[in-house]
């Protein structure tokens, strides 16, 4: 008999095959996730989770029977019937007595095929064919960082590094090339010498030169000598950093109601889930503002309110402040996302523009801006301009020249993510500039 | 005899395993006279498990997207925590195959290996269906050789090409089988060699004149209808048979595919017809051999507890009216079955005396149970030895259930009058030509439009599931390449109930 222990051989055998069948049911996938992702909580995106799709399409046909005119049933365990008694026919189409159903079950089952999507099969459906803007430019920017990665085995180094088993390899090694004599060896001599101490004075002489001869050779040939020692060796290296910063910029001002907030967080939470797919390091700035801005944590931006008037550059203030303090944009990607009413001081507005234009957007790879509205917001048409903010048309400008900038508008939560699509769609004409 | 224990506690190493074998190898061959091919035994993590369900529990298989869809459904309800593993799979092999969880319990191994690898073993060597349609030898080689001719395909003539055309030869799969022998025995090994044979052949032949040279008129004289007929082999039941032999538009990779799907499928149909007297086999086994080990002092008390709780609920049959009622237990039926016979054989009654005259009281029942497991399957099984006293214990009845009645009548109870009826309508449900549509390929018009014609014939107004069947003769179409027409015929009157008429998607 063999006993062949698998366990260790490549496991996910399945994963092709998984491959396959998700391709297949691309379509019904990816309904049933942008479904799921609409009663998810945005912070929860990123977890794995069950869906289901419609069995058309994955379904495996075979030629089968439709019940019949008769069916007949043996079934285990009667109590009290006896032949010719008559039973009624069940409800449900005589699935009661639970046997037959074959035909039945096999049917039910095909109406919706439920199964697990991972983290990341669910995210990258979900975030299929979006791109982050810009992304290549930094990627082969000169922004290195070193690291520590192990290259072979050294003769030098700190106690901490020692590799134990390289270190008794060499000293086996060096052990045998010089035949050290082994242990068992001067016992096998010991026990000799004790046997022949009675009988033979000649043996006893040649074996106790013989064993002194052995321990001389054990004690000039050590059993660890320092030339054994090995250690780990280190060796730097430079690594490409792809890391990225992200700015929230958010009015707070008491005309922003929470409903807005909702829909801000949701926009900022999907940025970040995205953020943390393409790099591997993504740091978030909070700014808020009212009339005046700064820097807050996550909790305080998205729970506590403020009241004052609005001035929108304040933040942009703010942000060019933190970028060149902490965010060298040489070295870091840098994205920002602003959302807001669109309030804003009427004679803010050309500051507003100017900050944008000339200092933040030639440092930014993208800057997405959100207008969130009430969920009635349409049909009210209070906001002058003919639906159109003071901030919208201010920006308006802005997006014709400069594609780094997109702006879009959202009442409900269920357009966030048609939204959040459309600011991040794969842009085909571009690749073509960049380098 | 009292021996040592072959383990303590739940723990096992290979050791262990080794010792278990050996110990359960001593009685199966001694005492039960069991004869097994050689086992090999491997130790699989549960993901693996998985995997191997996925691709109906075999260790290598061709790529396809079904697998994967089998895959996330048992591993949704796995996770859900609605149903365990199994302990194992045993694959009918020369050597044969079995794995075995690491998660098991040091009884559960002694379990599974007394199960899977002298139960099933022994049945897989022995039973008539296997011996006529398998080749334990080969079926390894020739998956892998499957395997990588799929892919090999796949590189070739894109994947979306492939499984457009698994899709339709898995679609007829179940009319992929040949139920009675052809006159050349399977040889899988052989299968491999001509394919490379015949490839060969073609590219030594090759000659590029031969296109430029004028083609004859056919003559166009009609061949008498029968004469055609039986040239074709028509009727015929094997669709993907004939569709590789026959089909005018396949290339030859098709065809290829085409036969590996019908082989795969071949291989599998005895485990359809023996799934209640192979588990009933093997259950019966381990059930001997587990007792055995007890006995003599090799498993504790405790770890035949354990055994006996697994047991019991393998063996489960919950009455009709229970909720957890799925039909009959496959392993319950066969276990109880086989104790019955061993009853029989050993101890009769006078009842036994006159159902079974010809093993009652015989003495050995390894004998006769041997005899049985090599020559029965299902129906034939159960028609032959459902005793009187089981269908009591059973507490069997039969009920009819007739559309044009209002009610469904008992027609038979376990009492002296419905013995013989209870008998055969179980059987019955367990033949495979009752519950599988009986269709055949039965003319084709290869001088006009090449119109293939096939029938079902319909029994107990049985008619085929309208949407699988329009997809199933919509798959048809595409290997036929022509024009496809199914007459459902009542098989009593002759009748034709309906008809399907399929175009192929393309040209």
């Amino acid at each position: 008999m063999h006993i062949v222990d698998r366990r260790l051989n490549p496991g996910g055998k399945s994963f092709a095959n998984r491959q396959r069948f998700l391709r297949r049911a691309k379509d019904m996938v990816e309904k049933a996730v942008r479904e799921a992702s609409k009663d998810r909580a945005i912070g929860d995106l990123d977890s794995p989770g069950e869906i289901s799709i419609p069995s058309e399409g994955t379904r495996e046909p075979t030629f089968r029977h439709t019940q019949g005119s008769r069916r007949d049933l043996v079934l285990p365990g009667n109590k009290d019937y006896v032949e010719g008694d008559l039973i009624e026919r069940p409800r449900g189409e005589g699935d009661g007595d639970g046997s037959g159903g074959q035909v039945g079950r096999g049917d039910g089952q095909e109406d919706a095929f439920r199964f697990i999507l991972t983290r990341d099969e669910f995210l990258s459906i979900f975030l299929d064919d979006l791109e982050l803007p810009d992304l290549a430019k930094r990627r082969v920017a000169q922004t290195e960082k070193e690291g520590l990665r192990r290259a072979g085995y050294t003769t030098t180094g700190t106690p901490a590094n020692l590799a134990l088993h390289r270190t008794l390899q060499t000293s086996l090694s060096r052990r045998i090339a010089l035949k050290r004599p082994k242990q068992s060896a001067v016992d096998d001599l010991e026990r000799r010498l004790a046997e022949a101490q009675s009988r033979d004075e000649v043996e006893v002489e040649r074996l106790s030169a013989e064993l002194e001869a052995l321990r001389h050779k054990r004690a000039r040939i050590s059993y660890l000598d320092p030339i054994d020692l090995r250690y780990r060796r280190f060796e730097r290296f430079p690594k490409p950093v792809t890391q990225a910063v992200m700015f929230c910029l958010m009015d707070v001002s008491g005309s922003m109601t929470e409903h807005m907030k909702d829909l801000a967080k949701r926009f900022f939470m999907l940025l970040h889930v995205f953020l943390t797919r393409r790099y591997k390091r993504v740091e978030i700035v909070f700014i808020r503002h009212t009339d005046r801005a700064g820097e807050v944590d996550e909790d305080t931006f998205f729970r506590s309110a403020e009241t004052g008037g609005t001035m929108v550059s304040s933040a942009l203030q703010e942000m060019l402040k933190v970028i060149r303090e902490r965010y060298d944009p040489g070295v870091w990607n840098i994205y920002a996302a602003q959302a807001s009413d669109g309030d804003n001081l009427s004679s803010d507005n050309p500051q507003t523009r100017e900050l944008l234009q000339n200092h933040i957007l030639p440092l930014c790879q993208y800057f997405a801006y959100v207008e969130v509205s009430g969920p009635n917001a349409e049909t009210h048409g209070y906001v002058p301009h003919h639906g159109q903010s003071s901030l919208w048309l201010t920006y308006a400008a802005l997006q014709k020249e400069n594609e780094k900038f997109q702006m879009r508008r959202v009442s409900r939560r269920e357009h966030i993510y048609s939204v959040f699509r459309q600011l991040f769609q794969r842009r085909v004409a571009k690749t073509a500039e960049v380098g | 005899m009292r021996g040592e224990l072959l383990y303590e506690g739940k723990d096992w190493d290979f050791g262990t395993i080794q010792r278990i074998h050996d110990a359960v190898a001593d009685i199966a061959h001694k005492e039960l006279g069991l004869d097994t091919f050689a086992n090999q035994i491997e130790i699989i993590t549960a993901e693996q498990m998985l995997d191997a369900y996925a691709s109906t529990g075999m260790p290598l298989f061709y790529k396809h997207w079904s697998f994967g869809k089998r895959f996330a459904q048992h591993e949704g309800i796995y996770r859900m925590g609605l149903q365990g593993l199994a302990y194992e799979i045993v694959i009918n092999a020369d050597p044969c195959i079995s794995y075995i969880m690491e998660e098991n319990s040091a009884t559960m191994q002694t379990l599974v290996i007394a199960h899977a690898a002298f139960g099933h073993n022994h049945f897989f060597k022995h039973n008539y269906q296997f011996r006529q349609w398998t080749d334990p030898e080969g079926i390894l080689d020739y998956l892998s050789f499957a395997k990588a001719y799929i892919a090999n395909c796949e590189e070739r003539y894109g994947h979306a090409e492939v499984e457009r055309l698994l899709d339709a030869a898995h679609a007829l799969m179940p009319q992929g089988i040949d139920r009675y022998p052809r006159k050349r025995p399977l040889n899988l090994h052989m299968e491999e060699k001509r394919e490379q044979d015949r490839k060969e052949e073609r590219e030594r032949v090759y000659d590029d004149l031969w296109r430029t040279v004028p083609g004859r008129a056919r003559g166009a004289k009609q061949m008498a209808g029968d004469k055609r007929r039986a040239l074709l082999g028509l009727p015929q039941e094997n669709i993907l048979y004939f569709l590789e032999k026959a089909a005018p538009r396949l290339k030859p990779w098709q065809r290829e595919v085409l036969r590996i799907v019908r082989l795969i499928a071949q291989y599998f149909y005895p485990q359809q017809q023996t799934k209640v007297m192979n588990e009933g086999c093997a259950t019966y086994c381990h059930y001997r051999l587990l007792g055995r080990l007890h006995e003599t002092g090799q498993i504790g008390d405790g770890s035949f507890l354990e055994f006996l709780t697994s047991h019991t609920n393998a063996t489960r049959q919950p009455f009709y009216d229970s909720p957890s009622y799925n039909g009959i237990n496959p392993y319950a039926l066969g276990f109880d079955m086989m104790r019955d016979i061993e009853r029989i054989v050993r101890e009769p009654t006078e009842e036994d005396r006159y159902w079974f005259p010809e093993i009652a009281g015989t003495g050995d029942e390894m004998e006769v149970l041997r005899h049985v497991w090599a020559n029965y399957r299902d129906d034939s099984f159960i028609a032959q030895f459902m005793s009187p006293r089981l269908i009591r214990n059973w507490r069997l009845f039969h009920v009819v259930d007739d559309r044009e009645q209002p009610n469904l009548e008992v027609s038979a109870i376990h009492n002296e009058r419905g013995y013989r009826d209870l008998r055969r309508s179980l059987s019955a449900q367990y033949d495979v030509g009752g519950y599988a549509p009986d269709i055949q390929i039965v003319d084709v018009d290869l001088a006009g439009n090449r119109k293939l014609v096939l029938h079902h014939r319909v029994r107990d107004g049985k008619m085929l599931e309208l949407t699988n069947a329009a997809m199933v003769l919509g798959h048809l179409a595409n290997l036929w390449g022509y024009e496809v027409l199914l007459q459902e015929i009542d098989a009593g009157t002759e009748q034709v109930l309906k008809e399907h008429m399929v175009r192929p998607e393309q040209g």
